[in-house]
């Protein structure tokens, strides 16, 4: 590889992005915006802080850390969830500033892109014009951006990060004090965590190993970031035009305007989509989205992964590109209407089985480990054999748990946080049954425990039939509570109650009676059990 | 001798094998568990869990809020039945990483196997008939994946399970004779190991407590029990 060959990259970095995103000061205008970067402020996800700003970072937080970490380093730390439809929602007048002075933009994710140099640069009247005009367009919508220029996307974006321009040649020798810590972006924190314990402290150190050495010893993933450690390559192997018959359609009909529905119907497309390059033993690498909106309107752009993109990577893509066009602020936005067709085009495509899937995870190596097995269990049992539980709002125990095939898209129908009036305080019942399994709860006299109008037990409950096995005391109870449902509607209006019954094995269970006209044909079932 | 020679067996799957080494050798539990399990969810071990299934999510919950995948498997059982979501978020679990395999029907151990490679934890409900050598082969896969396997007995049995937790029938507190409403159980929870490295002892908890989360009941009282278990055994 002769590092002469390689392009020249300009890459614009927005540091913090998630932070800037989450915390509403994308608006340079606001005279405060670099001010609130100065609050000590974290983005957590799965537990863990993802970015900070630079006033949590002052304070000794960093990426990586538990919530409780870092709490305990800065006790007034505000901490926000990650947030992935703003943070692409907000990059978009970014990336529209930057298309204004180049053209060939590639974005790598929200806060992060890269476009080739050469050609904008000699325009322009040289690299040091491009960064200038690249940093003007972008500041009039993000408080802080850096640009940086090198040979190859992973020179370019060190240099980005420290708003440098590389000299052509000389990103070897730039790389080489870098610390060797600097290859955790690519989330391989194992391989640097080996090359620590052999002595390895730089990026030169590691560049300096035979690399033959190195690919015996790390394969072909360890190879690839010795390439890039030595500035020698930006690609992770060598890179073939796509065939032209993998890209696929979308076609939605009626057109959609809304990103969950978009992004769900074209998750099969998408899995088709991977499953054809892997057919050829390729795997993507830079993918272009086109949208054509019901009115005509197409815009297109194209998404860059450091590593492979997988289906769910496309997906995220998809879905932070409609959100950006859809939701992005009117005066600017090309897609005006609903989408009628998605179109998803392959551009770059790689020998798969040169990456381990799990090195670019999206959230690491056990989640995309765990999602494999659970589509091989899905194999086994059926689409739906594998669930995904959620809590969301609703009267009844049973409501309020949710569970869906895992994989598919959660559309939020009713919140979770919202007031329910009418449910029941906690603990919540460990265990919900759905449908309810009818019961008898009966008095002293076997007879059905009735609640009257009034809302009180007429006889109290005395013994409880599950109708499983033989039939158990009751020796507390609670209740009980109304929850009438529709009572504005004479014919469907049942009268509901709820009760709260513990057996003499100490074990309770949440039971409903239906109520009819005058208390008469009271029917109990079985909604919970406190196992 | 070329198999001996490390340098040769490196490159099979050496990032990996980083990676386990760097993982932290058990996973976290509740603080009100420390008693029962002072270091927590050993990787590779086999903790099978009987009484309760509000005991089996307050032991995967505090591993699962810090970033673990867990799994349950016909939990709670059967068709009509299923898991409170509620019960189980309140306890502390990330139900983002908690998928539920309601029914495996006749692929258990084959669903049971496939999970024990990728997950942290699996919690999965012991079928009643399974022979012995099923059970040894699931434990060691488990140690071989440096996962944890949790089986629910009910019904079903685990003999050679490294750690037994067993809660007794609770106590409801709360709820009286047509007043009051269920607020939390007081349980007595039992843990047994094999061979010499587990004392066996008992402790009192609040399953759930009045947040939903589990606390201990009176540590004075714990103090005392565990002086009678130094004096008995």
């Amino acid at each position: 590889m002769v590092t002469g060959t390689l392009p020249r990259i300009a890459t614009v970095w927005c540091p913090d992005w998630p932070v800037v995103a989450v915390s509403g000061v994308t608006d340079a205008e606001l005279p405060d915006a670099s001010v609130a970067l100065d609050l000590p402020i974290a983005v957590l996800a799965a537990g863990q802080i993802v970015a900070c700003s630079r006033g949590a970072r002052g304070v000794g937080v960093r990426r990586g850390m538990r919530k409780r970490e870092a709490q305990a380093r800065c006790p007034d730390l505000v901490v926000m969830s990650r947030d992935e439809a703003v943070e692409a929602r907000c990059f978009e007048p970014a990336i529209r500033a930057v298309e204004e002075v180049v053209s060939g933009v590639e974005v790598i994710r929200p806060g992060l892109l890269l476009v080739a140099a050469r050609g904008p640069a000699r325009h322009l009247g040289g690299e040091a014009a491009l960064a200038a005009a690249l940093r003007a367009a972008v500041h009039r919508s993000v408080p802080e951006v850096s640009v940086g220029i090198a040979d190859g996307a992973f020179a370019a974006e060190q240099a980005a990060r420290r708003d440098a321009v590389v000299p052509a040649g000389s990103s070897g020798p730039f790389l080489a004090d870098l610390p060797i810590g600097t290859l955790d972006c690519f989330g391989d924190s194992a391989l640097v965590d080996v090359l620590r314990r052999l002595g390895i402290w730089t990026l030169g150190g590691f560049a300096a190993l035979p690399a033959r050495d190195v690919a015996a010893r790390f394969g072909l993933a360890g190879a690839w970031a010795h390439r890039q450690a030595g500035g020698r390559d930006s690609r992770p192997v060598v890179v073939r035009d796509p065939p032209v018959d993998c890209s696929v359609t979308v076609e939605l009909e009626p057109p959609v305007d809304r990103v969950d529905v978009i992004a769900f119907s074209a998750r099969s497309a998408v899995e088709t989509f991977i499953a054809n390059l892997s057919a050829r033993a390729l795997a993507c690498a830079c993918v272009e989205l086109e949208v054509t909106s019901e009115r005509g309107e197409r815009a297109s752009r194209r998404w860059r992964a450091s590593g492979v993109l997988s289906a769910s990577d496309v997906i995220d893509r998809i879905r932070w590109q409609i959100e950006g066009w859809l939701h992005g602020s009117s005066d600017v936005s090309r897609v005006t209407a609903a989408i009628s067709r998605l179109r998803i085009v392959p551009i770059e495509t790689v020998p798969s089985g040169t990456h381990q899937q799990a090195l670019w995870g999206g959230d690491g190596e056990a989640g995309e480990r765990a999602r494999r097995a659970l589509a091989r269990v899905q194999t086994m049992l059926g689409f739906d054999g594998v669930l995904a539980p959620a809590v969301v709002g609703g009267r009844d125990p049973a409501q309020r748990t949710q569970l869906l095939p895992w994989g598919e898209e959660r559309t939020q129908s009713r919140r979770a946080d919202e007031p329910w009036p009418g449910r029941l305080p906690a603990p919540a019942p460990s265990v919900v049954l759905d449908p309810p399994a009818p019961i008898d709860l009966l008095d002293a006299g076997e007879r059905p425990v009735v609640v009257g109008e009034r809302g009180a037990v007429l006889r109290p409950p005395c013994r409880l039939d599950l109708r499983r096995d033989s039939p158990v005391a009751v020796m507390s109870w609670a209740g009980p509570w109304p929850a009438d449902e529709r009572w504005w509607d004479p014919r469907s209006a049942v009268r509901v109650v709820r009760m709260q019954v513990v057996d003499e094995r100490g074990r309770a269970y949440l039971v409903a009676g239906t109520m009819g006209v005058g208390g008469a044909d009271a029917q109990w079932c079985l909604e919970g059990i406190y196992d | 001798m070329a198999a001996r020679n490390p340098v040769r067996e490196w490159p099979a799957a050496p990032i990996a094998a980083a990676a386990l080494a760097s993982r932290s050798p058990s996973l976290p539990v509740h603080p009100a568990l420390h008693q029962l399990l002072p270091d927590g969810l050993r990787r590779g071990s086999t903790v099978s869990v009987t009484g309760s299934l509000s005991l089996l999510l307050a032991l995967i919950a505090d591993a699962s809020a810090e970033g673990a995948w867990c799994v349950l498997v016909d939990l709670p059982n059967g068709s009509a039945t299923r898991l409170g979501a509620e019960a189980a978020r309140d306890f502390g679990i990330d139900l983002a990483r908690l998928p539920v395999v309601p029914a495996t029907r006749e692929s258990w151990t084959n669903v049971v196997g496939a999970l024990l490679d990728a997950f942290d934890i699996v919690a999965a409900r012991a079928p009643a008939r399974l022979a012995d050598g099923e059970l040894r082969r699931l434990g060691a896969r488990a140690r071989s994946r440096q996962s944890v396997l949790v089986p629910f007995l009910a019904g079903g049995r685990w003999p050679m399970a490294d750690l037994r937790l067993t809660a007794q029938p609770g106590e409801w507190a709360g709820i009286g004779d047509g007043h009051g409403r269920l607020a939390r159980r007081r349980m007595q929870v039992g843990v047994e190991g094999r061979g010499q490295a587990v004392r066996s002892r008992e402790v009192t908890l609040w399953l759930p407590g009045e947040q939903g989360r589990v606390e201990l009941d009176e540590p004075a009282a714990s103090v005392v029990e565990l002086s009678d278990v130094r004096r008995t055994g």
